[in-house]
């Protein structure tokens, strides 16, 4: 389950998600910038998207829709993401 | 960390961005199990694909099974055979709804009035007596009449052998005929005699392609590191296999760990219906593969390991430009 709700909480996660799942090395959640564009800088690519996307979605219980994918170019949007899918729910 | 801006400058950085959002979705689809000519080496007729299935006669069916395709997500379709040009009313159904690629061997004229900017492959297997030998005739000198000065059309030159040391000529006359060229490898499935890669013929070629590339940039569309890559089959000491290949149909990739793949891919039989393991023939050795498609694509999601260096990430977008030109996702 995730440890927090808030933003700031999701953040955490995702950035934890992230590094985790693509193996990311030389960066850790203290220093992964939210706003860096994931695709812009990092050069995740829509297979990555896919596979942060699905556990996400086991983790948060959300539905990510593909077509979303464009729009979730950083942590921080991912996570205000993640919370408006999780506020459309209740 | 390495970032993508850390690594490039401002142009390259501009040439990366134009490619990172196309997110392309492909899939490929036999149009019709019939051909015009019987290539030797041809792995649709050897690997007996063209009895694999029934082909679907029903135009209603392939526009119902192409809204379903667009729904699913492909936003490129690439049309083979069987020679698709033979049913170009099934091309036309794909043509106006997904953008579609359309391979060929160029002895039927697509209908420019009918398919504007449709991109066309056309396959060449070298010279004309490589030609003659492996195809029964050729087809150049048909082709090239069909295509000339043509803005959406290229050759597909599949290079055997036999050609190492005899590439520029083929080139020139493409050039003379204003059009462009992609190069690939034969991969010698019907095991012709003489037809197959020894490492001293790969070197070679290698170093030809990279010289040819040199002296016709305008013409030929290609890179360096894809013509490493595709001679060696080694990308940053990987090898190239089934374990590593991109192009498997999803719903028969049962390999474990998955691979990077191609989102959503499948190649379609012409029943619409059946479908194949890969890009290329299920009786294929796939660590002998030269699909120069598969290749790219290999390179292409593989993008976060080429972000390790300034050379790596540029030899990252140069492979990826060079297929969204090929598919017409980007201008020449």
């Amino acid at each position: 389950m995730p440890e927090s709700n808030d933003i700031k909480g999701i953040i955490k996660r995702v950035s934890e998600i992230i590094i985790e799942e693509l193996k990311l090395e030389d960066i850790t959640v203290a220093t992964f910038n939210p706003d860096l564009d994931l695709i812009d800088e990092l050069g995740i690519d829509s297979m990555d998207l896919a596979t942060i996307a699905l556990v996400l979605q086991d983790e948060y219980k959300i539905v990510i829709d593909e077509d979303d994918y464009p729009k979730l170019k950083t942590v921080r949007l991912i996570a205000e993401y993640i919370q408006g899918k999780k506020t459309e729910k209740n | 960390m390495n970032t993508v801006s850390s690594l490039l400058d401002k142009d390259w950085h501009e040439r990366y961005k134009r490619i990172a959002k196309l997110n392309i979705r492909s899939s490929i689809y036999d149009v019709t199990n019939r051909c015009n000519l019987r290539c030797k080496g041809c792995f649709f007729f050897s690997s007996n694909e063209h009895i694999a299935a029934q082909e679907e006669m029903d135009i209603k069916k392939w526009e119902e099974f192409i809204d379903h395709e667009k729904e699913r997500g492909v936003n490129l379709a690439i049309l083979i055979g069987g020679e698709p040009t033979l049913c170009m009313d099934r091309v036309e159904a794909f043509y106006k709804r997904i953008p579609s690629y359309c391979a060929t061997n160029g002895l039927i004229k697509v209908d420019r009035n009918k398919f504007p900017d449709m991109m066309v492959g056309i396959s060449l297997w070298g010279g004309g007596e490589d030609e003659k030998i492996l195809r029964g005739r050729d087809t150049f000198a048909i082709s090239s009449k069909n295509y000339a000065g043509d803005h959406y059309a290229y050759y597909l030159y599949t290079i055997t052998p036999r050609q190492v040391g005899k590439i520029e000529p083929v080139i020139k006359r493409i050039v003379d005929v204003g059009l462009k060229v992609h190069l690939q490898l034969l991969s010698n499935d019907e095991g012709v005699d003489g037809f197959s890669w020894k490492e001293s013929e790969l070197k070679d070629l290698r170093l030809e392609m990279d010289e040819v590339l040199d002296k016709y940039p305008q013409t030929l569309i290609s890179s360096k590191y894809y013509h490493e890559v595709i001679t060696t089959g080694k990308m940053l000491g990987r090898s190239f296999g089934w374990m590593e290949c991109p192009s498997v149909t999803e719903a028969l990739d049962n390999r474990k760990p998955q691979p990077r793949r191609l989102i959503h891919f499948v190649r379609w039989a012409s029943d619409l219906k059946t479908v194949h393991r890969c890009c290329t023939s299920a009786t294929r050795d796939c660590s002998t593969c030269k699909d120069g498609a598969a290749h790219m694509s290999w390179i292409m999601v593989s993008k976060r390991a080429h972000v390790s260096s300034t050379k790596d990430l540029q030899n990252w977008i140069e492979v990826y430009e060079m297929f969204a030109k090929l598919y017409s996702l980007i201008p020449w």
